[in-house]
């Protein structure tokens, strides 16, 4: 497991304190977490083998810095954050790839400017609706629940490492404080349902585009995949077996593969 | 000790298998199959007779307040309830006790504003003016409130509300929340500077903070009892003294189930199928309803997760489902029993918790009519009138009562026609 370094950038005119870790060696790639906040993780190795990856948290999910969230308003905000933090950190126009509520994140900021973004990953995002394949209201249910719809193999040894709280009476209370105000963020930008307007703006999007979905996603459905296929031109769309919500967790070797190939041709 | 009964107008007639059915009694308890609009009409008809009687039997306060999808209380519009009572005791001296308007979940806040001092007018300045937060079903899952956004919402909503009440001149409000260009208030309450102002809560610092700085009334409402309540009370009696604030026993309010029957043995026999109703059915809520990521600001979310609070009270909801009738009367769950087992356990309660301003629920659950008429007339004529005296040797003023009905009730019945 790499040791990420971290790095802590300002934005919004000073207003907000964002850390990024960063590791690796290579051209810049930025990873937007989901929802549950940042976790360094196998897949995130795998990406810091061929790119220098860096990896901001969204502000208020930083330990010691819960109320940076409150210099973030509205989507809006949170894209010009983004560019700040890219200006901060030195970089042109990286890889960027996002997951779920960061994949959301990243299309936006690959929308805005499409000239900031080189390449963009979509990992399962949300930000679209359908009435017909609603996605889940995973904010407001319980964790078991969520673990239901979002692995292929709730039961499975990926998923129950990925769900395990730690054994240590502090440590599992630093993890159950973190997912939940981890979340409490995430939330204020797609509280009660993700879509914010994104499917007016995905157009934009000039970077080349790869969409990869776990075929057993229960709370973003598959049809997404397709929903955002046709509006971002040029885009493919890669649907993994045995994989749901999370297909870098879940089949991590098979989506660092697609990914790093997608990203180096 | 000024008192006042508390309606919570729930379904009546849940079937038995409500809980085994249903995955809860709020959010998402599908109306279609549990309930007959017509017969929810008579709900809502026998609410407002026995609030009315309650005032006629002496009570000094009649209190509704807001809830949405909730099968365990449904007055999704609180002020057309109080609308209706305001009518029916015109002419009278009972307070008219909103507890109320949910104001993040109001659009815009003057629509609050507004009704209140309607409410005011009509009722001749007599109403008390609640402004709860918002339950996280009722705001964050149905109505759509960002849950980090709740407090600041509520904040200036509040704000706006209190200038509404107050400007001679007319303003604009460029808040962060709502922008209104032209805010000129009419009518405007009867009631100087404005109505007094309760505030709901259930034990966070941020509340006892906001109501010590604004004045206001903190009624603490849960319904586990005055014994559960006494580790909050002095809580928030210590801040009020360590704020430097006067501890004025009617600076805060307090929600008590009570039942009263000639005896104890009889307060069983007619009682505890609604209280068991209650306890099983009203309060079946997924506890993770009770947690949308951000309705807890952040202190507040880690003070109960490393106290190991959250997860005691989330233990406990589930756990409610093994109680039975004595369990709920010997935790003080329900103050239930003979008028002297009542009042004694009523008097001690309040004296405890040092509440000025006490909040009685008199329809517990299933509760038919007839026997909530004479839970009502019981406390009435054989409690009440030994605890209203509780803080009479003490030198306070009730300042958060309708100034003009501080003294004893006089005029019981209302005389519009």
């Amino acid at each position: 497991m790499t040791t990420a370094t971290d790095t802590r950038v300002h934005t919004l005119g000073g207003r907000v304190e964002a850390r990024v870790l960063v590791a690796g060696d290579g051209p810049p790639l930025v990873f937007l977490h989901g929802a549950m906040g940042l976790t360094w993780d196998p897949f995130l190795d795998s990406l810091s083998e061929r790119f220098t990856v860096y990896a901001p948290e969204l502000p208020g999910t930083s330990p010691d810095a819960p109320d940076a969230i409150n210099g973030v308003d509205d989507v809006w905000d949170l894209v010009l954050h983004h560019y700040d933090l890219l200006d901060e950190l030195g970089l042109d126009s990286p890889a960027v790839v996002g997951h779920s509520f960061g994949g959301m994140v990243a299309a936006e900021v690959a929308a805005t400017n499409p000239h900031r973004v080189g390449k963009l990953v979509l990992i399962s995002p949300v930000g679209l609706w359908r009435d017909d394949v609603p996605v889940a209201q995973f904010l407001s249910m319980a964790p078991d629940e969520v673990a239901e719809i979002a692995f292929a193999d709730p039961s499975g040894e990926v998923a129950q490492q990925f769900l395990a709280l730690p054994e240590d009476e502090t440590a599992m209370q630093d993890a159950m404080i973190k997912n939940a105000w981890s979340q409490a963020c995430a939330a204020k930008f797609i509280w009660p349902l993700p879509d914010k307007g994104l499917h007016k703006r995905l157009y934009r999007i000039a970077a080349p585009t790869l969409i990869i979905w776990g075929k057993e996603d229960r709370l973003a459905p598959p049809e997404y995949a397709d929903e955002f296929a046709r509006r971002i031109a040029g885009s493919r769309v890669q649907k993994l077996d045995g994989a749901a919500h999370l297909p870098h967790v879940e089949q991590q070797a098979e989506t660092s593969r697609t990914v790093l190939d997608f990203l180096t041709t | 000790m000024k008192v006042s009964m508390f309606h919570l107008m729930p379904h009546r007639e849940l079937p038995p298998d409500f809980e085994q059915k249903y995955k809860s009694v709020w959010v998402d308890p599908p109306f279609p199959e549990l309930a007959d609009a017509g017969r929810v009409g008579q709900y809502y008809n026998w609410t407002l007779d026995e609030l009315t009687y309650a005032a006629e039997r002496g009570l000094d306060g009649i209190c509704v307040n807001e809830h949405h999808q909730n099968a365990y209380g449904f007055m999704p519009g609180p002020n057309l309830m109080g609308a209706a009572l305001a009518r029916a005791t015109n002419g009278s001296d009972v307070a008219l006790v909103q507890m109320g308007s949910t104001l993040p979940t109001t659009q815009p806040p003057i629509r609050v504003a507004e009704e209140y001092a309607m409410l005011d007018c009509i009722s001749g300045g007599r109403l008390v003016a609640g402004m709860p937060l918002g339950s996280p079903m009722d705001a964050n899952m149905i109505y759509g409130v960002t849950p980090i956004e709740q407090r600041e919402r509520y904040y200036e909503a509040h704000d706006l509300i209190l200038k509404a009440w107050q400007s001679r001149d007319m303003f604009a409000w460029n808040g962060k929340y709502n922008q209104l260009g032209k805010v000129n208030l009419w009518p405007r309450p009867i009631q100087k500077p404005y109505p007094p102002v309760w505030v709901p809560g259930t034990g966070s610092y941020s509340t006892w903070d906001f109501s010590a700085k604004h004045d206001h009334c903190y009624c603490f409402l849960s319904y586990f009892g005055a014994t559960a309540a006494e580790q909050t009370m002095a809580g928030f009696w210590n801040f009020v003294s360590e704020y430097g604030l006067k501890e004025n026993p009617y600076r805060a309010g307090f929600l008590q189930l009570v039942a009263v029957s000639e005896t104890d043995a009889r307060a069983e026999q007619e009682y505890a199928e609604h209280v068991k109703y209650f306890y099983n059915k009203c309060l079946h809520i997924p506890p993770h309803y009770f947690g949308p990521p951000g309705h807890q600001d952040y202190r507040s979310l880690e003070k109960g997760i490393r106290s190991g609070r959250t997860g005691k009270l989330m233990e406990q909801l589930t756990r409610l489902k093994e109680y039975s009738y004595k369990d709920f009367v010997d935790n003080q769950f329900v103050i239930a029993g003979s008028p002297a087992t009542v009042r004694e356990q009523l008097r001690e309660a309040a004296r405890k918790l040092r509440i000025g301003n006490l909040m009685v629920l008199l329809h517990i659950g299933s509760m038919p009519h007839d026997l909530t008429l004479k839970n009502i007339d019981l406390f009435a004529d054989e409690v009440m009138p030994h605890i209203t005296d509780l803080w009479d040797d003490e030198p306070w003023q009730n300042e958060w009562w309708p100034e003009s009905l501080r003294g004893p009730r006089q005029q019981y019945v209302g005389t519009a026609r």
